[in-house]
């Protein structure tokens, strides 16, 4: 094909249409919402795309996948080509297409969107990954085995990834995880209606096909160190990629009333405990017929989703700023919205009512208005005095923010942590204060984002391996 | 997967445990905890490390058969297995050497208290043992006890057993005798009435008194806040903080309602549990 040297072609101005599963359906259930492009519309979406020679899509992607590039061989119909040019860049592609912040990102910058809608880059990313799942993945190459040990701590997406790099270069590479199973956030706190946990599971068994090794029920700090790791267990680096995953509250009175979930908790519960199966499974969780959520980014809004797929009336966001500033994914406001979620924006909690058994009736809160920027460049919200009024809800849930969990940094010797408990490491390497400790994502960044975990635990990996190999020539 | 090696039953409701775990043993210490999963579809519960061998590399577990996962877990034989066991977790027991200790453990508490008083008589200290249980039949342990502890003292609530009365009262008793000075520190571990009762009576002579706080938890590493609690006027975390803390500056009442909050979800999976196994007899699947 030579369409992209055609010089004048018609510009189709919107993306074609993600298909849905029907908004009143879905809220009562926990399937995928978006299914996904078939094979004819994402051809047809690919050839929207203008094959930009200075390619300013790609400046967007955090990891650089190189989009015009597959973009081109969608439009070709060589889908195996298209991925493996993706992978190439993304180690998680399925997880991406389905997750990345795209508005904000790639198709932010991508020229088609100066005018019109940006080229769907992440419903295309997406769909070359599903094609592949589909066909079944094919075994990646691995180098010889160099007889070097490396240790992974954390089965996020900054672990999975090290791992799967390290793993390629023939070092040998073992995963712990404290909790039963692997995937991190992708498993316990994004829904299996926004992404599907098969895909996660297929993700990690092409990473044990590249034989890497993965020990569940493992938190280090409590069976080993990381210096016990290094020195007893012979581990000759190691990568921290534990996460953000200590939940911050808004410390308020009757902030521990029954009823009252940080996220973490409510999101556990119903994805990696499986509670909407509950009583087949064992664990419970209870909602009530009000749920209001604290928060405005995609935590809080898959909180609010899940409230209503778990049988909530009403299920409100709070937030203290306005819907412009939400810091969620724009296409996940659009779906909550179309799902019943309620938005109560410029409003902030002081307070949570609790009935003679300790359960919540109700919130106290303050109406709040846009003053001047903060440093983080947004208006900052003020509260009007006296505007205090009491919503009537009897499920709260605290979607606040994270910070890195303090058990690695507490208990590793001689690791420089910031002023929030993350770990300080060197952005170009990934390196940390101590010799041989690598770490990435959210551990280092606080609270971020899928690719950005991916990409630091990419550069790590590639840091890891140069560390290795240069012991090796001293040795 | 998780072997079980042994199994005794020790009451009819409360069964002991021996769970092959290198892992969590090589470095266990009095006062911690693990959490299990039976099976794929199963919950997490905690269940405190009552002993354990590093040699052998196993894990003891006592507990006390109250719902669906701990009736299930009972009805599991030695040569069966446990899917996930994650350990070990919490802030080990502080231990050095204090003076005279007295440590009090009430119902299925004795066995989170046994490794504990172990530790305190290893560091020096003069430990005084008080067990008590509802009625004989629920009574168990007394011989380990008695090897970990310079002073036994046993009681049972309708004194089918040595003697009538609460482990309070043979507390006051003790604590009146030796006289309030001579006692550095009380551990109190059990039902949380009982902590409770046992806190109120310590306070009044101002003796500084542990308690081992059992919280619902869901990860068990500070990752969801479930187990939080108000101690001295602070949320903090059961599993990470704890569990043990400062009784007298625990909230006690909220830690009871919070212990409540899925009863009716607790009903509701026994029963169902009961209807798919037939009988309740309480058989796995
Ligand atoms: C509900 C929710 C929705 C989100 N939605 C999006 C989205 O739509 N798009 C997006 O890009 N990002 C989203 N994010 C953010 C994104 O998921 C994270 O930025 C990303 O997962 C960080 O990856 P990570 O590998 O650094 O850590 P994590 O994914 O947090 O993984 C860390 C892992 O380390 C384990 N661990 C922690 N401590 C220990 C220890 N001591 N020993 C062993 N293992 C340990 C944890 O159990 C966990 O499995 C969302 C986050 C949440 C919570
Ligand atoms: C740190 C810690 C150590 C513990 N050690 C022991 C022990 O050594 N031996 C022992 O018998 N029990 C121990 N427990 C309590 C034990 O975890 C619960 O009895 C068990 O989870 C009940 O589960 P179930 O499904 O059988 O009953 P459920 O039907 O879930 O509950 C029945 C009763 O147990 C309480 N309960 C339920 N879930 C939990 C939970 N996750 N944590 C605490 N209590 C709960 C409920 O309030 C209810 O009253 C400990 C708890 C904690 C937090
Ligand atoms: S990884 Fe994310 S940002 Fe990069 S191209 Fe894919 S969807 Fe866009
Ligand atoms: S900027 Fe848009 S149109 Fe241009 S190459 Fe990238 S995706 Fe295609
Ligand atoms: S059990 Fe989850 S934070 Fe303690």
């Amino acid at each position: 094909m030579t369409e992209s040297k055609t010089p004048k072609k018609q510009i189709i101005p919107n993306k074609h249409p993600m298909p849905h599963q029907d908004p009143v359906e879905r809220a009562k259930n926990f399937n995928e919402v978006a299914l996904g492009y078939d094979e004819e519309t994402a051809v047809a979406e690919a050839q929207r795309c203008l094959q930009c020679k200075k390619q300013p899509c790609r400046q967007g992607c955090p990891v650089e996948v190189f989009i015009p590039d597959f973009i081109k061989l969608v439009a070709e119909r060589d889908f195996a080509g298209a991925i493996k040019k993706i992978k190439e860049k993304n180690a998680l592609p399925a997880v991406c297409g389905r997750v990345c912040p795209q508005e904000n990102q790639c198709e932010k910058y991508c020229t088609l969107g100066k005018k019109h809608e940006p080229v769907a880059i992440g419903r295309l990313e997406r769909f070359c990954a599903d094609w592949e799942l589909a066909q079944g993945v094919l075994p990646q190459e691995t180098a010889p085995a160099t007889g070097f040990k490396v240790a992974v701590v954390g089965s996020g997406p900054a672990g999975l990834t090290c791992a799967a790099d390290l793993a390629k270069l023939g070092h040998r590479v073992t995963i712990f995880e404290a909790l039963h199973v692997a995937g991190g956030v992708l498993m316990y706190g994004i829904p299996e209606f926004r992404l599907p946990k098969r895909v996660v599971q297929a993700e990690i068994e092409n990473l044990k096909k590249l034989g890497v090794e993965i020990i569940t029920n493992a938190v280090v700090g409590k069976f080993a160190t990381v210096d016990e790791l290094m020195e007893e267990e012979g581990f000759d680096a190691v990568f921290v990629g534990t996460g953000a995953g200590l939940p911050i509250f808004m410390n308020i009175p009757g902030e521990n009333s029954c009823g009252v979930y940080s996220a973490n908790e409510f999101l556990t519960r119903t994805n990696l405990m499986k509670a909407y199966l509950f009583p087949d499974w064992d664990t419970p969780i209870k909602v009530g017929r009000k749920v209001a959520v604290l928060g405005g980014g995609n935590v809080a809004m898959d909180a609010a989703r899940t409230a209503l797929r778990l049988g909530a009336e009403e299920s409100w966001i709070v937030y203290r700023r306005s819907e412009k500033e939400l810091p969620a994914r724009h296409e996940e406001v659009e779906n909550a919205k179309e799902e019943g979620v309620k938005f109560a924006f410029l409003t902030s909690p002081t307070q949570i009512f609790a009935d003679d058994n300790g359960w919540v009736k109700g919130m106290e809160c303050l109406r709040y208005e846009l003053g001047e920027p903060d440093d983080s460049g947004r208006r900052r919200p003020v509260p009007i005095p006296g505007s205090e009024f009491t919503m009537d809800v009897d499920t709260v849930v605290v979607a606040i923010g994270q910070t890195p969990n303090p058990l690695v940094p507490r208990t590793t010797r001689g690791l420089e942590l910031g002023r929030k408990g993350n770990i300080v490491a060197d952005p170009e390497t990934g390196a940390t204060s101590k010799p041989g400790v690598y770490a990435g994502g959210d551990v280092v960044t606080g609270a971020a984002t899928v690719i950005l975990a991916m990409g630091a635990g990419r550069i790590a990996a590639r840091s890891i391996h140069d560390y290795l190999m240069n012991k090796k020539a001293q040795s | 997967m998780f072997r079980i090696l042994d199994k005794q039953v020790l009451s009819p409701v409360i069964k002991q445990m021996v769970i092959e775990a290198p892992l969590v043993a090589r470095k266990c210490q009095a006062g911690q905890f693990i959490i299990l999963r039976i099976h794929e579809e199963g919950e997490r519960i905690p269940l405190t490390i009552a002993d354990f061998d590093r040699e052998k590399g196993t894990i003891t577990l006592v507990f006390q058969e109250v719902g669906k996962t701990t009736i299930q877990l009972g009805s599991l034989e030695a040569g069966d297995s446990i899917r996930d066991f994650v350990g070990p977790l919490g802030t080990p027991s502080h231990i050095e050497k204090f003076g005279t200790v007295i440590c009090v453990g009430g119902g299925v508490g004795v066995a989170p208290v046994f490794p504990i008083a172990r530790a305190l008589k290893e560091a020096g200290n003069h430990v005084i043992g008080i067990m008590g249980s509802r009625t004989r039949e629920l009574m168990f342990w007394e011989d380990k006890m008695r090897e970990v502890c310079h002073e036994l003292f046993v009681t049972t609530d309708d004194g089918s057993y040595v003697r009538k009365g609460f482990v309070t009262d043979v507390l006051k008793e003790v604590i009146e005798e030796r006289g309030k000075d001579n006692i550095a520190m009380v551990l109190a571990i059990g039902p949380q009435p009982m902590m409770r009762a046992c806190c109120n009576l310590t306070r009044e002579y101002g003796i500084k008194t542990v308690v081992s706080l059992n919280s619902l938890m869901v990860d068990g590493t500070g990752m969801c806040g479930c187990c939080r609690v108000t101690v001295g006027g602070r949320t903090r975390f059961v599993c990470v903080d704890g569990p043990e803390f400062d009784g007298h500056e625990v909230d006690f009442a909220e830690l009871a309602r919070r212990s409540a909050t899925f009863r009716v979800e607790e009903q509701r999976a026994m029963e169902h549990h009961q209807c798919r196994c037939g009988q309740g007899c309480g058989g796995g699947r």
